[in-house]
């Protein structure tokens, strides 16, 4: 009795591992290396929905090969982000990581990828560093970079103003941020009165907002993030700064409308998205999302599923052939995708080329009233390569 | 008024305000640490529960007073919980041990808040009738609920002040901090003080966080952002003195506040630099015992 038992475990055994070998071998595994856990965990989980649905949408299959995913909680760790990197990309052999939300691992995790050679996805983190000094071939951004954000806060403001105040968490995050708003809104013709920081992740914003008073300027640009944005917006409408300064930034008011309540309402922000931005792949967008998860996507939804479409871009290029690496590479440079966000190109150091939308926060929707910048790209002056 | 007096008296309330509720966070820590000797790196946690007791009662209730009251009594019962299964038994180890409890405290709070509030960010709105400011030259006005906020960390600080100094549940708290040995000996029930002391800290902590919320967010790793800074305000105040923890409150209130407009690049280390030096003039804080 026990004898066969041990013998019927050990066909399962092998059995096993020939599945596991078989499989290995036909199908394109997905690394994604994103926070499942922690302050980012919607995050990470909204971007994991919007790549798990282009892949959906193409029946699961790219160029005749199944889409296989290794997912992996990054934790928003810096300090295990070098092992993660390294497990997925030696460890499971995947043909492509994709991460992360957190600029600190984003940047380790890119240091990987450009030692080993793995192709490298980021589906979130700003760091201008990732498509600048860090750029390599195999690393492309489907996100943003701190400066697009930035600048296109800058070129908005200066249509309507000739002074502004910036504030920012100093940190390379904000630091980044404010000096692309700084570049666009004086290149436009304004002036920066002066520079406002606060150690991140500070939220005593009274005394900033007290030197604002102080300072009268047109406008105030600002950059915090999360339950920062909730306390900055509502402690400048009860410093009855709202209706005499207006208030601007990119992120501001994106995922924390309802918590913010009336003081963010009409604020006007830029960003490359808007909800329920009206073309008609963006219509299908939202469809095809509501119906798989029951929710309204968001800007990381989307940053996921273009990831998605420009790795789909590779593939298929190659018509799934991943030994192909430099023509995937050539591809995924070329690649012009239908995004929910408008029409996505690639720059030479391989950040987003797009539309950055002016929003105005209505209800619980940053609704797109224009455009602050067309075809917005990084110039990335420390990519050299 | 001439702007610039205008506004440095307004920074000036600002920086009070910010100083009170400090004081608040920070005395129930040093209090903590003087009575039971014990280092409670979780004391972030217990400002971050008392601001989701406000969110989730006044969501419950519609009455932010009645989550104020009960989100407190919640609170010091769960402190006397955590004392008695927990922190009771660390009295008598070393600080790392300490510290490393305490720390798994803070992992399990996360959690706990994870699982049943979720990861975003919320905010209450501050009661309709506090909701108005105070116009204060031009352009500023004063956001009146500020204002009510310092004059309640006033009336808890006064509380306090009778509490230690002028009952008898008080002078067993003294003598517990002066010396726990021979306050036992002479008959005060030592561990019915400490497990006093230890909930009256969560309360204060948590009471610190119901008050804020209204001003603020209340969002995950809340209670790390506090934690710090009032580690901070303990060692430049001394360790176990709650006038000490009065005095440091004020004077990183003062430090952040002015140093944030006046030297915005050194804001972030000003805080340290004056407790490094504090540090190097009276190693054992300005009000040691």
């Amino acid at each position: 009795m026990r004898r066969k038992f041990s013998l019927r475990l050990l066909a399962a055994t092998a059995l096993t591992f020939t599945s596991v070998g078989a499989y290995a071998a036909d199908d394109v595994k997905v690394g994604l290396m994103l926070p499942y856990s922690g302050t980012f965990a919607e995050l990470g989980q909204n971007i994991t929905n919007g790549f798990k649905l282009a892949i959906d949408q193409k029946g699961g299959k790219i160029a005749g090969r199944t889409i296989e995913y290794v997912e992996l909680d990054d934790e928003s760790a810096p300090a295990k982000a070098n092992e993660n990197a390294n497990k997925l990309i030696r460890r499971d052999n995947v043909d492509v990581l994709v991460g992360t939300v957190h600029s600190g691992v984003a940047l380790t995790m890119a240091r990987v990828a450009k030692n080993t050679g793995a192709l490298m996805i980021i589906p979130n983190a700003g760091a201008n560093e990732l498509t600048g000094a860090l750029c390599s071939p195999n690393i492309f951004r489907a996100s943003f970079s701190n400066w697009q954000a930035g600048y296109a806060v800058g070129a908005l403001m200066a249509q309507k103003h000739k002074t502004a105040v910036s504030l920012a968490w100093n940190y390379a995050a904000g630091d980044e941020q404010t000096a692309g708003f700084k570049e666009a809104f004086e290149a436009g013709g304004g002036k920066v009165l002066k520079h406002l920081s606060l150690p991140f992740p500070n939220t005593e914003f009274q005394p900033l907002l007290t030197e604002i008073a102080t300072l009268q300027p047109d406008a105030v640009y600002a950059f915090v993030a999360g339950a920062a944005q909730v306390k900055l917006t509502k402690d400048y409408e009860a410093s009855g700064l709202k209706d005499k300064i207006p208030l601007y930034g990119a992120f501001l008011t994106e995922g924390t409308l309802e918590a913010q309540g009336s003081s963010a309402q009409g604020m006007l922000t830029a960003l490359h998205y808007a909800d329920g931005l009206d073309n008609p792949k963006n219509q299908a967008f939202i469809e095809a999302y509501k119906k798989a998860h029951g929710e309204t996507p968001d800007v990381f939804a989307v940053q996921g599923y273009d990831s998605a479409q420009l790795f789909i871009a590779g593939l298929e290029a190659v018509n799934g052939d991943t030994s192909k690496k430099e023509d995937m590479i050539r591809a995924m440079e070329n690649a012009k995708l239908d995004s929910p966000r408008g029409p996505l190109s690639f720059s030479k150091s391989h950040n987003p080329v797009m539309n950055m939308y002016i929003r105005e926060a209505r209800g619980d929707q940053n609704v797109m009233v224009g455009i602050a910048v067309e075809a917005l790209a990084d110039p990335s002056p420390d990519c050299k390569r | 008024m001439d702007i610039l007096l205008g506004s440095l008296l307004i920074q000036a309330l600002n920086a009070i305000q910010y100083g009170l509720l400090l004081f608040l966070i920070a005395s129930g820590l040093t209090l903590i640490f003087g009575v039971m000797g014990v280092i409670n790196i979780a004391h972030g946690s217990f400002y971050m529960m008392g601001a989701y007791f406000a969110f989730t009662i006044t969501g419950l209730t519609g009455n932010f007073f009645v989550a104020v009251l009960l989100g407190a009594i919640l609170s010091v019962i769960i402190g006397a919980l955590l004392e008695w299964a927990l922190f009771k038994h660390l009295y008598k180890r070393d600080h790392l041990e300490q510290v490393l409890l305490s720390y798994g405290l803070i992992l399990i709070f996360e959690e706990l808040r994870s699982i049943f509030v979720g990861d975003e960010v919320h905010s209450i709105d501050v009661p309709a009738w506090l909701n108005f400011s105070i116009p204060l030259g031009d352009i500023m006005s004063y956001p009146f609920y500020r204002l009510f906020m310092s004059g309640v960390c006033v009336l808890v600080a006064i509380g306090m002040y009778i509490l230690i100094n002028r009952t008898r549940i008080g002078s067993m708290i003294r003598a517990g901090a002066t010396n726990s040995g021979m306050a036992e000996v002479l008959g005060v029930n030592i561990s019915m003080v400490n497990r006093l002391v230890f909930s009256l800290g969560v309360g204060l902590a948590a009471f610190a966080g119901m008050i804020n919320a209204p001003a603020s967010a209340v969002a995950p790793g809340m209670g790390m952002e506090v934690l710090i800074v009032s580690f901070v305000v303990v060692v430049i105040g001394g360790i176990g003195s709650v006038w000490g923890a009065l005095f440091a409150a004020m004077v990183i209130a003062f430090a952040d506040t002015f140093g944030s407009v006046f030297f915005p690049s050194v804001a972030g280390m000003l805080t340290y630099i004056i407790m490094a030096m504090v540090l190097l003039w009276r190693p054992e804080g300005i009000f040691k015992r």
